[in-house]
C-alpha cells in the first residue's frame, strides 16, 4: 500500500511541463506579480494594459504586448511624425500608388499591367551583436515582407555603415555582414543591384545595416494582410517555430547596448535562406492557385504581430490553437512560441474549401503545414493552449492602438557652433601637385574607394533581368521581357550633412536618391526611407528625427513622389552617443525600355564630357573636408529640388532619344571623383579642360573639383548627337558647359594644365583599400 | 528541340537557362525533381542554384532525388546534358563526370565576368566553339574549386575530357585552372560558370565593345541543338 501510495506521489510531483497562465488565473489572481520591466514595458504601458482588459494580463498577453507595444513594432516615438508622409501628398503622388504606407510594402502601378513593390528595412542591432545571421536574416525579412504582398522578389539591395575601417572590430563586423548577405540573397537567387557602403567612427559598436528589396507582381496578384471571411482557416506555414530569436528584433532594436549588460546573443535569429527560398516558390504557386485569402509574413514579433494584425485588418477576430503549431523544440512554452522570432514563417488565411489544394502545394515544396484556427467576427483574438484559454484580447488594442508618445524635443546645444566652423576657410591647394595628391587620397579614401570587394561576394547575375548594378548610379532590372518594361532604384544618405542640419540632410538624401535614379533614364515615381537615429528618449536626438522627417516630407511633395513605406529604427547608440541621423532614403524610377538605360562611365572614344548644373562653394561636410582636414561643420549644401526635377526631366529626355552614352552623378568628393569613376566603370579615360567653368562659376581649380553643390551630372555624348543634345539643354534651360572629351587610347585621365593620372595608378588607388584591410580574394 | 530544365528545390538559374534555351532556337521543358519523366526531352539541363541549401555537401542530395534515375540512365544511354555550377556540382556527385567540388579556396563567394579556354570543341555541348577559343561567361560560386585524384587528372588531361580552363585568373583555386570537363563520351558536360548569363545582349558580361553585350554562352545551347538536328 505504502508503495503504491509513494509512487503515486512521485508521478504527482514530476513536472507536466509549464502550467499555462489562463485567462480565468488572471481574473482569479489580480494581484499576481508580472515581470513587465523585464519585458521592456514601463509601468504606466502596464497599467494601460491592465485598464484595456478589465484584469492583470495573462503571462501570454503580457508577452504579445510587450513585442507588440515596442518601440520596433508599434512606432510609439516617431507615429506623430511620421503622419506628415501621408498629410502632404498632392493627386499627382497617388496616381499610380497602388498601396501606400501601413502594409507590408508599398505598391506602385509602373504600367502594362505590372506593379512593383519595395521597401527599406533595418537590422542594425542584431547585425552588431552576430554580424553573419542578423544581416543574413536582415535580407530574410525584407524579401518576405515582399511576398507578403504577392509578389516574386527580383532584387536586393543593402544599404551598410561600419566604424572607421580601421577600427580593431570593424573587420569582424565587415566579414560578417557581407558574408551573411551574400550567404542568404546569393542562397535564395536574388540579384544584388547596388546600395552603399560607408565607414566612419560614429558608427562603431552601431553599425547600420538595412536591406532593402524589390519584388514585381501582376495588378491582379496583390494581396494584403488581412483576416477576412468568418470560418475561413488561419495556416501556419514554412520553418518550424523554435526557440531562437525571442524577442529578437522587437526588443533588441528598443533599447541601447550596454557595456556591462548582459549578452544579447540569444534573442539574434539564425536564418535558413534554403528554406525561405522554397517558401518564395510555395507561395508563388499558391498566389498563382488563387489560394489565399490574406497573408503575412512573421517577423518581429513573430505569432504575436500575425496574428493580431491579420485580426486587426480583417473581420476582427481569430480564435487559435497554440497547440498546433509546429515546433522545433517542445519545451518552449506559451509565451515562447508567441514572441518567438523564428525566420522562414508565413501565416495565411485560406477558404475552408481551398484548403486541402493549399496544402497539397505546400507538400509539394516540402514546406511544413498547420492549421491553426480559424477567422472569427467575436471581435477577439482568443488562444487555446492545452485546452485553456490564455488569450483574450481585442487584437486592435495589440496591433493598431498601441502607445503614442510625443517625446520631448530639444535643439541641440551643440549645432549652432558647429555649423559656425565652417569648411570654407580651411586651405585648399593651389599647387597642382598638391591638387593631384588630394585627389588621388580621396580617391583611395575608404567611403570613395572602389567597392568590388563587397559587390564581388553577391550575385547580380540571377535572373536573368539586371540592366544595371553597381558600380552604376542605381540599379536597374526588367520587369517584362516583351516590352522591355523596367525599374531603377536607388538609395543614399550622408549622415554628416545630416549632422549638420539633419531637415536639410534628408532634402539632400531624397534629391540625391532621385538624381541617381534620374541619370540611368528612369523616371523617378516612388519612395521608401529607414529611418536610422539614436536614442529617442534623447530629446536632441528626437529634435533631429523631428527635422529629418519634416525635411523629407516636404521635400517628397515638392517632387512629387509619394513615401510609400519604410522603417524607423532607434536606439542607435551606445552609452550616450549617438550615431550622425541617418536617414536612408530609396527612389524607385520607371523605364519604359530597359535597352535605354544609361550607365554610369564612358564607353566610347572621342564623345563630348559635358557638365549639367552650375557649382559653388559647398564644401562644408564634404568628403574633401573630412579625409583631407578631418573636419566637419558647418552648413551642408543648398538643394534646389525644382532644378532637380528639371534635370531628371532633361535626362529621361535624353536617354529615351538615346543622345546621353553615360551620366554620372557629382556627389562625394565632386567633380574629380566622378570624373575618375567615369573613366574608371570600362576603361576609357578623358581630356578634361576646367577653364570655361572656372570663369563662369568664379571658383578655383580646387574648389572646382571637390565641392558637392547638388544638381550637378557629368554625361557623354556622342558626336553625331551633339547638336540635338546641346538643343536639349537650351530648350530645358538647364545650366550645361562642354569640359572635356573622351579618349581611350590615352588610358589616362588628363585635367589640362592641373594633373594627368594614368589609368594604372587611378585603378590600383581606388581598388586597392578594401582589400588591402580586409583581405585579397584574387588578383585583380 | 525539346529540352529539360530540372528544377530542384534551391535551384535558382533554371528560369534563366529556359531562357537560354528559348534564345538558342529550341523548345526549353520544366522538369520536376520529384517527378520519374522526362517528359520526351532531347538534352537535359541541370541548372545552377543552391539545391538543398548545400545541405551535407554542394549537389549531393539532388543527385538522389527521384528524376536523376532517369537523368543517370539517359545520360549513360548518350543523352546530352550539361551541367552548370551547382549543376556540375550534382554530375559529379551522380558519378557522371570525374572529380569533385570543395570550397574556393580563397574561403569566399565570388561574381566575376571570366574567361574561359574551350579545350575540348567535340562534345555536344561545346562543338560550335573552335578548340583553344576564348570565350566570357559570368562566375558565381562558393564551392566552385574542382579537384580530383592525380590519376584522375592524368586521365582526363590525356583523354580530352577537360573541356574549358580559366585563363588569366582562377578564380577558385581548381586544380590544372579546370573550369568544365565532360564524360569521356562527350555527351555529358559540366562546368562552374554559367553560359546560360551570356546568351542575351544587354543581360551578359561586359565585353570590349559594348557593356553587357556578351553572348558567348549561346553557342553552348546552339551546339546541342544543331547536332541534333544535323543528326
Amino acid at each position: 500500500m505504502s508503495t503504491e501510495n509513494d509512487r503515486a506521489e512521485l508521478i504527482d510531483v514530476r513536472p507536466e511541463g509549464p502550467k499555462p497562465d489562463t485567462t480565468a488565473d488572471a481574473a482569479a489572481t489580480p494581484d499576481k506579480h508580472q515581470p513587465y520591466e523585464a519585458l521592456g514595458l514601463k509601468a504606466d504601458e502596464y497599467a494601460q494594459i491592465r485598464e484595456i482588459l478589465g484584469r492583470r494580463p495573462t503571462s501570454g498577453e503580457l508577452a504579445m504586448y510587450s513585442v507588440m507595444w515596442s518601440e520596433h513594432c508599434s512606432y510609439k516615438s516617431s507615429k506623430i511624425y511620421l503622419r506628415q508622409f501621408g498629410q502632404k501628398v498632392s493627386p499627382a503622388m497617388t496616381k499610380d500608388l497602388m498601396v501606400g504606407m501601413g502594409e507590408n510594402a508599398g505598391v506602385v502601378d509602373v504600367g502594362g499591367g505590372w506593379a512593383v513593390t519595395f521597401k527599406v528595412e533595418s537590422h542594425n542591432h542584431p547585425s552588431y551583436i552576430e554580424p553573419f545571421q542578423g544581416a543574413a536574416t536582415g535580407v530574410g525579412g525584407i524579401v518576405r515582407d515582399i511576398i507578403s504582398m504577392g509578389a516574386r522578389p527580383v532584387a536586393v539591395m543593402d544599404q551598410l555603415r561600419f566604424g572607421a575601417i580601421d577600427a580593431p572590430d570593424t573587420q569582424r563586423v565587415v566579414d560578417g555582414v557581407v558574408q551573411g548577405i551574400s550567404f542568404y540573397a546569393n542562397c535564395l537567387g536574388l540579384p544584388n543591384i547596388g546600395g552603399e557602403t560607408y565607414f566612419d567612427a560614429v558608427y562603431q559598436g552601431n553599425p547600420l545595416v538595412n536591406a532593402l528589396a524589390v519584388g514585381v507582381l501582376r495588378h491582379e496578384d496583390l494581396h494584403l494582410a488581412n483576416a477576412k471571411g468568418v470560418g475561413n482557416k488561419v495556416v501556419l506555414f514554412g520553418a518550424r517555430t523554435g526557440g531562437d530569436g525571442i524577442g529578437g528584433a522587437s526588443i533588441l532594436a528598443s533599447d541601447t547596448f550596454s557595456s556591462g549588460g548582459p549578452t544579447k546573443r540569444p534573442s539574434v535569429q539564425v536564418g535558413d535562406p534554403f528554406a525561405e527560398k522554397v517558401l518564395i516558390e510555395c507561395c508563388l504557386e499558391l498566389f498563382r492557385g488563387e489560394l489565399v485569402e490574406g497573408i503575412q509574413d512573421l517577423g518581429a514579433a513573430g505569432i504575436s504581430c500575425a496574428t493580431s494584425e491579420l485580426a486587426s485588418n480583417g473581420d476582427g477576430g481569430m480564435f487559435i490553437e497554440l497547440d498546433d503549431v509546429l515546433l522545433r523544440d517542445p519545451s518552449l512554452t506559451a509565451e515562447e512560441i508567441l514572441m518567438s522570432e523564428s525566420q522562414e514563417r508565413m501565416m495565411a488565411v485560406v477558404s475552408p474549401d481551398k484548403l486541402d489544394a493549399f496544402l497539397a502545394v505546400t507538400a509539394k515544396w516540402d514546406v511544413e503545414t498547420s492549421v491553426l484556427g480559424e477567422v472569427t467576427d467575436t471581435g477577439r483574438l482568443v488562444i487555446n493552449w492545452h485546452g485553456e484559454e490564455i488569450v483574450n484580447v481585442d487584437p486592435r488594442t495589440v496591433a493598431v492602438d498601441g502607445p503614442v508618445y510625443e517625446r520631448p524635443v530639444a535643439y541641440p546645444s551643440w549645432i549652432d557652433a558647429l555649423q559656425a566652423d565652417t569648411a570654407a576657410t580651411l586651405p585648399r591647394p593651389t599647387d597642382p601637385e598638391e591638387v593631384r595628391a588630394q585627389f588621388l587620397q580621396l580617391l583611395g579614401s575608404p567611403n570613395l574607394a572602389d567597392k568590388s570587394w563587397v559587390t564581388n561576394q553577391y550575385d547580380t547575375y540571377v535572373l536573368g533581368n539586371t540592366a544595371l548594378s553597381f558600380p552604376d548610379d542605381g540599379g536597374m532590372v526588367r520587369v517584362d521581357e516583351e516590352s522591355g518594361l523596367g525599374f531603377a532604384i536607388a538609395t543614399d544618405a550622408n549622415g554628416r550633412w545630416c549632422q549638420l542640419d539633419p531637415k536639410q540632410g534628408a532634402r539632400l538624401a531624397l534629391a540625391e536618391a532621385y538624381r541617381n535614379v534620374a541619370v540611368t533614364g528612369a523616371v523617378p515615381a516612388a519612395v521608401t526611407d529607414c529611418l536610422n537615429f539614436g536614442s529617442p528618449e534623447d530629446p536632441e536626438v528626437m529634435w533631429q528625427f523631428s527635422q529629418a522627417v519634416e525635411g523629407l516630407s516636404d521635400a517628397c511633395l515638392e517632387l512629387e513622389i509619394p513615401v510609400t513605406g519604410g522603417n524607423v529604427s532607434f536606439y542607435n547608440q551606445t552609452g550616450t552617443k549617438p550615431i550622425f541621423p541617418t536617414p536612408v532614403v530609396g527612389v524607385l524610377g520607371v523605364i519604359q525600355d530597359v535597352a535605354k538605360r544609361v550607365p554610369s562611365g564612358w564607353q566610347d572614344d572621342g564623345d563630348n564630357i559635358y557638365l549639367l548644373g552650375t557649382s559653388s562653394l559647398e564644401l562644408d561636410g564634404s568628403a574633401w573636408a573630412g579625409t583631407v582636414h578631418d573636419h566637419l561643420g558647418g552648413r551642408p549644401p543648398a538643394v534646389d529640388l525644382a532644378g532637380e526635377k528639371q534635370l531628371a526631366g532633361l535626362l529621361a529626355a535624353g536617354a529615351d532619344q538615346s543622345l546621353i552614352a553615360a551620366a554620372h552623378d557629382l556627389s562625394d568628393g565632386g567633380l574629380a571623383q566622378a570624373l575618375a569613376e567615369a573613366v574608371l566603370r570600362f576603361g576609357v579615360g578623358a581630356r578634361v579642360y576646367l577653364g570655361e567653368l572656372l570663369e563662369r562659376d568664379g571658383l578655383d581649380v580646387a574648389a572646382t573639383l571637390f565641392t558637392e553643390s547638388t544638381g550637378r551630372v557629368v554625361v557623354s555624348v556622342p558626336r553625331e548627337d551633339d547638336v540635338k543634345f546641346r538643343g536639349l539643354c537650351e530648350g530645358r534651360g538647364y545650366p550645361v558647359a562642354r569640359i572635356g572629351v573622351t579618349d581611350a587610347s590615352s588610358q589616362s585621365l588628363e585635367i589640362q594644365d592641373v594633373f594627368t593620372v594614368s589609368l594604372d595608378e587611378l585603378r590600383s588607388t581606388h581598388r586597392g583599400t578594401l582589400p588591402a584591410r580586409f583581405g585579397a580574394t584574387i588578383p585583380q | 528541340m525539346r529540352v529539360g530544365v530540372v528544377t530542384f528545390p534551391g535551384s535558382l538559374d533554371d528560369r534563366d537557362a529556359q531562357r537560354a534555351v528559348r534564345l538558342a532556337g529550341g523548345e526549353p521543358v520544366a522538369l520536376w525533381h520529384g517527378d520519374h519523366d522526362l517528359q520526351g526531352v532531347e538534352a537535359i539541363i541541370l541548372p545552377g542554384g543552391f539545391s538543398y541549401g548545400d545541405y551535407l555537401r554542394a549537389g549531393a542530395i539532388a543527385s538522389l532525388s527521384p528524376i536523376m534515375t532517369e537523368v543517370v540512365d539517359a545520360a549513360n544511354a548518350g543523352m546530352p546534358v550539361l551541367g552548370i555550377c551547382n549543376g556540375f556540382q550534382m554530375l559529379a556527385e551522380a558519378r557522371l563526370i570525374p572529380g569533385a567540388h570543395t570550397r574556393n579556396a580563397h574561403q569566399q563567394f565570388i561574381r566575376r565576368d571570366q574567361v574561359l579556354r574551350v579545350e575540348n570543341a567535340s562534345t555536344d555541348w561545346t562543338n560550335g566553339f573552335a578548340e583553344g577559343q576564348e570565350i566570357t561567361i559570368p562566375l558565381k560560386n562558393a564551392d566552385g574549386r574542382f579537384i580530383a585524384d592525380d590519376e584522375t587528372i592524368k586521365r582526363i588531361e590525356g583523354e580530352g575530357q577537360v573541356a574549358f580552363r580559366y585563363v588569366g585568373v582562377n578564380p577558385n583555386g581548381s586544380m590544372d585552372d579546370i573550369a568544365g570537363v565532360s564524360n569521356a563520351r562527350g555527351n555529358v558536360v559540366g562546368l562552374m560558370p554559367h553560359p546560360e548569363h551570356a546568351t542575351e545582349p544587354g543581360f551578359g558580361p561586359d565585353m570590349p565593345d559594348a557593356m553587357s553585350s556578351g553572348v558567348d554562352g549561346l553557342t553552348f545551347f546552339t551546339s546541342v541543338i544543331e547536332r541534333a538536328l544535323s543528326k
